[in-house]
């Protein structure tokens, strides 16, 4: 058996020995594999038609250079900079997880619950949120754009090769 | 039963095989098999000394919170028959609920502010635990039940506290499942398995169904019976006594009924007369359905952590919310291990000068901590002082190190100038922490407004 005796006494291991130590170690074995597979079942799934997957935002005309769009249905915000980047910005603070608003007249995200503010590029303004809005994939093609909110993409900060270019 | 006697009828074969013993005793010896022959009843010892009957010991707490589980158990199967946990309906189950169902509304309300009042109660009971000196061996196992157990009735009500899906429901358990996140490592991983994603939706909802009704109960109920099992092993509750006075050897004992029977009884009645009369009178807040886009402000926590959650305002996250709580959890679980001296067994607050470093660590608390928290919202910025260092450094360890400094220092002091014993300086010291976190949860819960800026409540 592969159970083999490791922590034994100099001397051999008796019959009744070895019978007991593979009953312990079997045991384990079983607990080990119940244990993972409880939580390979409670692995979080994502339903159908819920939150999470591809996501057509539009066309780029739709969406001028400095200018930040709403996205509720996929909880996030298309945000295109000066030079005409985008960037999907996930809306979730960063500090403990409140609907951040994007305020137009101010230039900048301010979360209600305890005051963070992000920039258009999700940067951090104000504390005490520890990092930049977290962001979703986009993708260009044929003048659509196209935002992936099935996996959310985490960052310290801003940084121009997160811009996605017409 | 003399032998004379005809054979018994089949009514009274029926009864006596349900409850063989007299149910009117009237001998001692009776009220002992009273006691050995019923289920509830034999929790209990057939005698016990006399002087632990003595009410300002044990305030009844324990028993407070073994009838309110029992209240939270009914009153909540009660509800499963209205409640759906899905987003789609909860919200609407509870409005049926209060505007449809008999009663409705004043089962909700007894099941919300039983499972409330439960988060106080079994808090009152450790303290008092702690107070007597009531955890020392054997006891020690009792201790970790216990803290175990409050730890279950804060998931219970955390758990609780998301079901009726409303705007307060779904930020409390967002913004008090964000902390988890800042766990190092795992925690990203840990928040979006309990969340069933990335964010509070109706995996949460179900996540948190499941935990309330079926895990968080059976585990509770579960180690409560040990706990019962381990007061009668352990000898039965601590003997009272007065500062400085001898442990007594011999004690005189009394029968279980009706001497401790009665005095559970008016404790029991006085508790449901109030649970009752202030159910009738306050309704359970219920806000509006739980919207998503739009975070109130300010979002608050549910009460029982807004001590944290005003921490979190003070320390970088991993402080707050990670090494502050595990640091004190842990020392409450070996402090039953550490204390060498257990004189104080049974006497309230060690000894007489236990009471008055007690009440000096009292005042130092009620100085110093709101001082703290008002100097860090105006004047203090070690981030800005320290700009070169990572947060976690300037605007964690360095205040973190500064607390504890101050720490020592206290409890130094009281060593030297009381020239007080181990135990009677580790109890002004918990006292000093106490009073510091419960003054930081009433900063949280009435003097934080908009934006989590400090305000007056009135
Ligand atoms: C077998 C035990 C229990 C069952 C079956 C149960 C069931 C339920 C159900 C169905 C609800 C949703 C209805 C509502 O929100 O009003 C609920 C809410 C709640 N439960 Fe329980 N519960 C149990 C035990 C507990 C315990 C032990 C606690 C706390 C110590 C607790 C605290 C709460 C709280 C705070 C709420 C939210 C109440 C509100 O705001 O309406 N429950 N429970
Ligand atoms: S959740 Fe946004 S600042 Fe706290």
């Amino acid at each position: 058996m592969m159970t083999t005796s490791t922590n034994t006494t100099a001397e051999d291991p008796t019959r009744r020995d070895f019978l007991k130590m593979a009953w312990v170690g079997l045991g384990g074995l079983a607990l080990a594999e119940t244990g993972l597979m409880s939580m390979a079942f409670l692995m979080p799934r994502v339903a159908e038609g819920e939150f999470g997957g591809l996501m057509e935002a539009g066309l780029v005309s739709d969406f001028p250079p400095n200018s930040v769009t709403p996205f509720n249905q996929g909880r996030f915000y298309l945000s295109r900079l000066a030079d005409g980047g985008f960037l999907a910005l996930y809306r979730k603070c960063t500090h403990l997880g409140c609907s951040v608003p994007w305020l137009p007249q101010e230039n900048k995200f301010v979360c209600p619950c305890h005051a963070s503010a992000f920039d258009a590029t999700g940067n951090v303004l104000n504390p005490p949120a520890p990092r930049a809005l977290d962001i979703f994939a986009v993708t260009i093609e044929n003048g659509t754009v196209t935002v992936d909110t099935g996996t959310v993409i985490s960052r310290d900060k801003f940084d121009p090769t997160q811009l996605v270019y017409a | 039963m003399s032998e004379s006697n005809p054979p018994p009828s089949l009514p009274q074969k029926i009864r006596d095989s349900i409850l063989p013993s007299s149910l009117d005793p009237q001998t001692d010896r009776e009220r002992k098999l009273m006691v050995l022959d019923n289920i509830i009843l034999h929790l209990h010892p057939t005698t016990l000394p006399e002087k632990t009957l003595q009410f300002t010991m044990t305030w009844g707490l324990g028993g407070m919170a073994a009838l309110l589980t029992m209240i939270l158990v009914v009153t909540g199967v009660m509800l499963m028959f209205v409640y759906t946990p899905s987003p789609d309906r909860a919200y609407n189950d509870i409005l049926t609920l209060q505007t449809q169902v008999w009663f409705g509304q004043l089962v909700r309300n007894i099941h919300h502010w039983s499972g409330n009042l439960m988060v106080v109660v079994v808090f009152l009971h450790m303290l008092r635990v702690f107070f007597t000196g009531a955890f020392h061996h054997p006891k020690q196992l009792n201790w970790l039940l216990g803290l175990t157990m409050l730890l279950l009735t804060l998931a219970a009500n955390f758990t609780g506290y998301l079901l009726p899906w409303d705007q307060l429901a779904y930020w409390a358990i967002t913004v008090g499942t964000g902390l988890i996140e800042y766990l190092p490592i795992f925690g990203k991983w840990i928040q979006t398995v309990i969340l069933g994603g990335p964010e509070v939706g109706a995996a949460t909802l179900l996540n948190f169904y499941s935990l309330h009704i079926a895990i968080i109960p059976l585990a509770l109920l579960g180690i409560m019976s040990l706990h019962f099992f381990r007061v009668r092993k352990d000898g039965g509750v601590v003997v009272p006594r007065a500062a400085g006075a001898e442990v007594e050897k011999k004690l005189q004992h009394v029968t279980t009924i009706p001497h401790l029977v009665v005095r559970e009884l008016v404790v029991a009645m006085v508790m449901m007369a109030a649970l009752l009369l202030w159910s009738m009178f306050m309704d359970a807040p219920l806000e509006s359905l739980a919207n998503p886009d739009v975070s109130p402000n300010p979002a608050k926590a549910p009460w029982y952590f807004m001590g944290f959650q005003e921490l979190l305002l003070h320390f970088h996250p991993l402080i707050a919310a990670l090494l502050i709580p595990m640091t004190a959890l842990t020392m409450l679980a070996i402090l039953p291990y550490l204390d060498p001296d257990i004189d104080g067994a049974g006497v309230w607050f060690r000894s007489v000068k236990g009471r008055v470093m007690g009440l000096v660590a009292v005042i130092v608390a009620l100085i110093i901590t709101p001082s703290l928290v008002v100097a860090d919202e105006y004047w203090l910025d070690f981030a800005g002082w320290l700009p070169s260092l990572p947060m976690f450094i300037s605007n964690g360890l360095v205040p973190l190190a500064i607390v504890l400094l101050g720490l020592i220092a206290f409890y130094d002091g009281m060593k030297k100038l009381f020239k007080a014993t181990y135990c009677e300086t580790t109890q002004a010291t918990f006292i000093l922490l106490l009073i510091s976190f419960l003054t930081l949860m009433v900063i949280g819960i009435w003097f934080r407004g908009e934006g989590m800026a400090l305000i007056w409540p009135w």
